[in-house]
């Protein structure tokens, strides 16, 4: 059989994986870089029975989405910057109540409307943090459409795996570059479907208390089961509690189910690491000038290579610090004011021996950019 | 079935204050419920944050306790994912006309087949007595200790504009008409809006001088007057009850099915 190969932009990479990954509900709010994702799904939704909704704001399309998980949906919404920083509440939400749903963050420059057709990577710290009080999240970013693909298909996956929002951080320039992408066969790729509980009718149901898995079975909204779901710290059916044990216990659950599995949750490629005595770390679309320049040197003989991180939250601490074990320097390349680069500093060995190579100014950062930095650290000269 | 078999007495005793009309309000919404024989798992009630809020813990459906504000817009994802379910919002006036007034105003420009209860005591109760969008100027509140300037909504000329299809008010002294309006809200067809009025005799009525629960219930009375009645034509400062819109416009759910039919339909190759 001819395989599926499509000439897309990044975002419909997003919308193709999502559709793999069994989408049924998207509700938005157009913004630049993401729209795209909206315009897309709004056509493919009702193709298969699906419903797609543009709701009054970004606040709303997150609610929208988190009810809409509730009724046994599989859901997304697309954003950048701004609209991150208005659902950042109800995303919250999503965390204490652990409700399955994909936030895919096309970012562009910030901070404020900034720069809204240009490309950035500086919403990594608002993924961790943007919503408030102690939560876990987890994050993936992808430098190509195919990986933007698979990334998609394994954010809802994740999603369903650990009842939790997924942060897709994916950049304007990946967002809106066109290039290949091989659709796969179904069945290629795992598909997580909901985990629903087994328990019958007339079988009391406690939607928040663990298996011993530590996973929990869900129940439809409308299904025999009716229980109380609140941001609020609850109890085992959902009520609200503020008994001392009971929010000390499901906030160090709330953590622990994410940070318990960084290596199961883990995402990353190595581009010639074999003997790296520089390694770049890098992700999202300045991986790609990274790769292109460890690329080029190798071919002069150089021994760089480039460690290229998908999964962002939970940061990789321990694979950071092994594959950066022998390195003479570490450049991180990105484009922020040195997000990933404070991490992979509280990762390795020796942190004085990690080094930013940014650029914010909107353009994509380039292999010369890289280089001349890298020469400097070599002691060679700009 | 009983009425208190659509309450979770396991999570009884309720939180709110003694003289508070949001439990009468409670009551009022079950009857009309038991009275509808809806089944409970086709319930879905969705609040947002306050006194109001505390409801949906109380009740024996999928209940969705979530941000200020925010219900509708979580109760427009229930809704539009599973349009055979019965959908019902209780807001405050914070939550519905505060910080959820963009909600409120597309849900029902929408004409999504919800129903919104706004449960108007005129105060941010549990925060301990702030004035509201909905408390009007000349009235005392712990932000406004000189009187507010701010005039205030009225819920149900603001619905009718917005589009609301079904629109109504009654008050929590009136609990047997507020059965029969919500009963009417629950079955039509499109976003229904029923506004009570409570009393809140621990924050607005102390500050307010109006007395204790029973005296503020009889203020409901004696303020209040049905639409079409003589008191209210000889009267017209008496704040009306009863239905003031009640109209057919395309249910959003049931539009957007047609665009599933539309975008599944047969295509000849």
């Amino acid at each position: 059989m001819s395989k599926n190969i499509r000439f897309v932009q990044g975002n419909e990479a997003c919308v193709e994986g999502a559709i793999y990954a069994g989408i049924d509900f998207f509700a938005g709010y157009p913004i630049t870089p993401s729209t795209e994702i909206a315009e897309l799904l709004s056509a493919r939704l009702p193709e298969k029975g699906g419903k797609f909704i543009q709701m009054e704001d970004e606040i709303a399309s997150m609610c929208a989405i988190i009810g809409a998980s509730l009724t046994g949906k599989k859901v997304m919404t697309a954003t950048s910057g701004p609209g991150f920083s208005l659902k950042q509440e109800a995303i919250g939400y999503a965390c204490m109540a652990e409700i399955p749903c994909v936030i895919a963050n096309v970012q562009r420059g910030g901070p404020s409307t900034g720069n809204p057709t240009h490309v950035s990577q500086g919403d990594i710290n608002q993924a961790r943090w943007g919503t408030h009080g102690d939560h876990a999240i987890i994050a993936l970013t992808a430098s190509n459409h195919q990986d933007v693909f698979t990334m998609t298909v394994d954010a809802f996956n994740m999603a369903e795996t650990y009842r939790t929002p997924v942060v897709l951080l994916f950049d304007e320039a990946v967002g809106h570059m066109r290039e290949k992408l091989i659709i796969p066969e179904q069945g290629e790729l795992e598909i997580v479907d909901r985990l629903r509980t087994s328990l019958g009718k007339g079988v009391d149901y406690h939607p928040y208390l663990p298996r011993e898995d530590g996973r929990l079975p869900m129940s439809d909204f409308g299904g025999e089961h009716r229980y109380n779901v609140t941001g609020l710290f609850h109890d085992m059916w959902g009520f609200p509690s503020n008994n001392p044990s009971v929010v000390n216990e499901l906030l160090k659950h709330l953590v622990d189910k994410i940070e318990n599995n960084v290596h199961a949750i883990t995402r990353y490629k190595e581009h010639f690491m074999e003997g790296a005595e520089y390694v770049l770390i890098s992700y999202g679309s300045s991986a790609r000038s990274a790769i292109h320049l460890a690329k080029s040197r190798r071919a002069k003989g150089e021994k760089i290579g480039v460690l290229e991180l998908q999964s962002i939250w939970p940061f990789p601490t321990e694979l950071v610090r092994e594959k950066c074990e022998h390195a003479k320097a570490i450049l991180v390349v990105e484009m922020n004011m040195g997000q990933v680069t404070a991490q992979v500093k509280a990762s390795v060995r020796k942190p004085n021996r990690v080094f930013l190579a940014n650029r914010i100014d909107g353009h994509l950062i380039t292999p010369s950019d890289i280089k001349k930095l890298l020469r400097v650290i070599q002691g060679r000269g700009v | 079935m009983a009425v208190k078999d659509y309450l979770r007495e396991r999570f009884f005793p309720h939180m709110w204050c003694p003289g508070c009309g949001h439990g009468t309000i409670l009551n009022s919404l079950i009857r009309a419920v038991e009275e509808l024989q809806l089944n409970k798992n086709e319930i879905v009630m969705t609040s947002g944050i306050g006194c109001s809020a505390r409801i949906s813990g109380y009740v024996d459906f999928h209940s969705l306790h979530t941000l200020h504000g925010r219900a509708l817009a979580f109760a427009t994802g229930v809704k539009l994912s599973r349009p055979n379910l019965n959908v019902l919002v209780p807001m405050g006036d914070g939550d519905a006309l505060a910080i959820g007034g963009n909600h409120f105003i597309h849900a029902a420009r929408r004409n999504i087949d919800i129903t919104a209860i706004v449960m108007n005591n005129r105060i941010y109760g549990m925060t301990g007595g702030q004035f509201s969008p909905l408390s009007g100027p000349g009235v005392k509140a712990t932000t406004a200790p000189y009187l507010t300037i701010d005039s205030n909504f009225d819920v149900v000329e603001l619905a009718r504009a917005a589009g609301a299809t079904f629109v109504a008010r009654s008050t929590a002294y009136h609990a047997k008409e507020s059965t029969e309006l919500l009963k009417k809200a629950i079955l039509h067809k499109g976003f229904s809006v029923v506004e009570i009025l409570s009393q809140c005799p621990t924050h607005y009525g102390r500050k307010n001088k109006e007395g204790d629960a029973v005296s503020m219930l009889e203020l409901h009375k004696t303020n209040t007057a049905k639409l079409g009645s003589k008191a209210l034509e000889e009267n017209p400062n008496l704040v009306p009850r009863g239905i003031f819109v009640e109209k057919d416009r395309p249910e959003y759910c049931a539009e957007y099915d047609k665009i599933i039919a539309y975008a599944t339909r047969e295509k000849v190759s």
